[in-house]
């Protein structure tokens, strides 16, 4: 559907988006996620030609968008846009989401349908008359999305869509996206720094850092098998281990660290160097009275070091001669008694840990 | 004392019982200023919004230029416009001195500057979201100049009230290009000078009367159209519905 290739993007000398290489398919919902300020917007932004690239190509639908200003608006009238902020114009709602097609030069009774029943899409019927400025940031968000689905648009780009709104609000126009998607089959990109929203919405992510898509794939490739210690840390990653392959068994390799060893699964072979990364929810708490058996072939002594309340999770440092976070509910935690101080045991399956030979690492050790 | 108790009595009589001179230099007044506000309109809105809207070499320099030409003497656009439009003048061809259509033309040369201005700092006032929303739906570059222009309707329009305000009670241009001839060119503001500097100061008192009545429309036309601005940015920001 859009095919980027080679994108760059200065602003003045500095360089906001560099090498960006990326295929949205047709049909998908696809999310770019990555730190604010990391160069989503501007993506987004030369995707709907509003920006020019300062070299590099995008295609759509195999067309070239660097022509002349009448094929851009042309190719611009295939796409939608939802800005992070809506701005309403200080006019009827109704008015607001026809403005699409009287600007294609639709005839009013065309326009009157298609603009109820894009207001029944997005659940605000019975919204024509009144007057947009005086809707919560919520409804705004939906006469905007409204407003860019109304033309019947291939692609829907939004822009952090429910960054400034509340959770009961995010979740209908999560709802909406999603419908939209289905019924309509309409391609969706989608920016945000929620990973949690990325997670819940989106076919494909790409991962940007720094004005570079880090990482192009999967949820699983991206939330088990992070690109890097960058796309890691962001994904949610706390454990991030180094260490050197001792001993590799059909798969099944041991790998020492400073303090301590794990057993991890990975076709690296001996002497290498590997990062070993840990998602938090992967490692299981026990208390140690000797008595429990367990598959999880690592097994770490340690001292708790910190616990951090995060809704109805507590995240969990522990100190088995190496730092580990694990995140357990609120009531596991009240059950096992957990406190600053105690002595406890962290297990993670061998299959749960993400190996990953990193060629920075080399230089480091 | 006594001369300003006569001078009010006098006004008084002169407004109540329609005087038919100064009905014709208050309706003369109002429609060359009228005229002049018009036409400075229809100049300055695309002016300004081509000002606005192009990224050119200059254009901070061209704004400060025009905001200095807010204050520009009267009698110096006056005496400019005098120069020009003399029978021996480049302009002079015209015969537009000592005429209607000169001092609409020397009013316009005189508030042209602050419409633009206005214009210019009521588009910069709409949200920049505005006009990406308008480009993303697909607008072209003239279809959304439009729209932004309607949104910032209020702000031009008492931007246009305010020039009214200076044309109309300017008195150098009048003077100078009109010439200040009695059922022609003679406007409030020239005749106030005039009869104040023959001692008829009933007549003047009358003309400032009418002046200053026409100085309180304007406010009033303003305040409503403010109101009506804070009214919907009331309801922006969560006030009450309609």
């Amino acid at each position: 559907m859009i095919r980027i290739s080679g994108l760059l993007r200065k602003a003045g000398e500095q360089k906001i988006l560099e090498d960006i290489n990326l295929e949205i398919r047709r049909g998908e919902i696809f999310t770019l996620i990555g730190p604010s300020g990391s160069g989503k917007t501007t993506l987004l932004r030369l995707i709907d030609l509003l920006d020019r690239p300062t070299s590099g190509q995008i295609l759509f639908d195999g067309q070239d968008t660097t022509g002349a200003e009448k094929e851009r608006l042309s190719i611009r009238r295939r796409m939608g846009m939802v800005f992070q902020k809506p701005a309403v114009l200080n006019t009827t709602v109704a008015e607001n989401v026809a403005f699409g097609l009287k600007f294609r030069g639709a005839d009013p009774a065309q326009i009157a349908q298609r603009v109820t029943s894009t207001l029944e899409l997005v659940g605000l019927s019975g919204f024509e008359q009144r007057r947009a400025v005086t809707l919560s940031g919520g409804e705004m968000q939906r006469v905007a999305i409204a407003r860019a689905m109304v033309t019947d648009p291939e692609v829907l780009l939004l822009d952090e869509p429910t960054a400034n709104l509340d959770p009961v609000s995010s979740e209908i126009i999560e709802d909406l996206l999603i419908r939209i998607n289905n019924d309509l089959r309409t391609t969706i990109i989608l920016a945000t720094h929620d990973m949690i929203q990325g997670q819940r919405l989106a076919h494909r992510m790409g991962v940007i850092m720094n004005g570079r898509l880090a990482q192009v794939g999967t949820l699983h490739d991206i939330f088990y098998q992070p690109d890097g210690k960058e796309v890691a840390r962001f994904v949610g990653i706390d454990t991030i281990l180094k260490g050197v392959v001792q001993s590799n068994e059909r798969g099944l390799a041991t790998v020492a660290l400073d303090n301590a060893s794990f057993e991890v699964v990975t076709p690296c072979p001996p002497g290498k160097i590997v990062a070993l990364y840990i998602r938090p929810e992967e490692v299981t708490i026990s208390i140690p009275d000797g008595a429990k058996k367990t598959s999880a072939r690592n097994q770490l002594v340690g001292t708790i070091t910190k616990l951090v309340l995060l809704g109805p999770f507590i995240r969990v440092t522990i100190d088995c001669g190496t730092p580990i976070t694990a995140l357990i509910t609120t009531r596991s935690c009240g059950e096992l008694g957990l406190f600053v101080g105690m002595t406890v045991i962290a297990s993670v399956k061998a299959s749960a840990i993400h190996v990953r030979a990193d060629p920075a690492l080399r230089s480091i050790q | 004392m006594d001369e300003i108790v006569t001078g009010i009595t006098q006004a008084f009589n002169l407004i109540v019982t329609l005087n038919p001179e100064v009905l014709h230099i208050a309706a003369l007044s109002v429609y060359i200023s009228l005229a002049a506000t018009i036409l400075a309109a229809c100049i300055s809105i695309p002016l300004g919004g081509l000002i606005h809207f192009r990224e050119f070499h200059g254009k901070q320099t061209l704004k400060v230029i025009i905001q200095t030409l807010y204050s520009v003497p009267t009698v110096v656009v006056g005496l400019l416009l005098y120069l020009l439009l003399s029978r021996s003048g480049p302009l002079g061809f015209f015969g537009l001195l000592f005429t209607p259509e000169g001092m609409i033309l020397g009013q316009m040369v005189l508030i042209i500057p602050i419409t633009t201005g206005l214009v210019i700092s009521a588009l910069s006032g709409v949200d920049r979201n505005i006009s990406d929303t308008l480009v993303s739906l697909g607008a072209t570059e003239f279809q959304s100049i439009v729209q932004i222009v309607k949104e910032a309707r209020l702000a031009i329009l008492s931007a246009v009230i305010l020039a009214f305000g200076r044309a109309i009670s300017e008195v150098g241009v009048a003077m100078m290009i009109g010439g200040n001839i009695a059922g022609q060119t003679r406007v409030l503001t020239t005749a106030i000078a005039l009869q104040t500097g023959m001692g008829d100061f009933g007549f003047s008192i009358a003309l400032g009367i009418i002046l200053l009545a026409i100085a309180l429309v304007i406010v009033v036309a303003m305040n409503l159209i403010t109101s009506g601005l804070s009214a919907e940015y009331q309801q922006v920001m969560g006030g009450p519905r309609s």
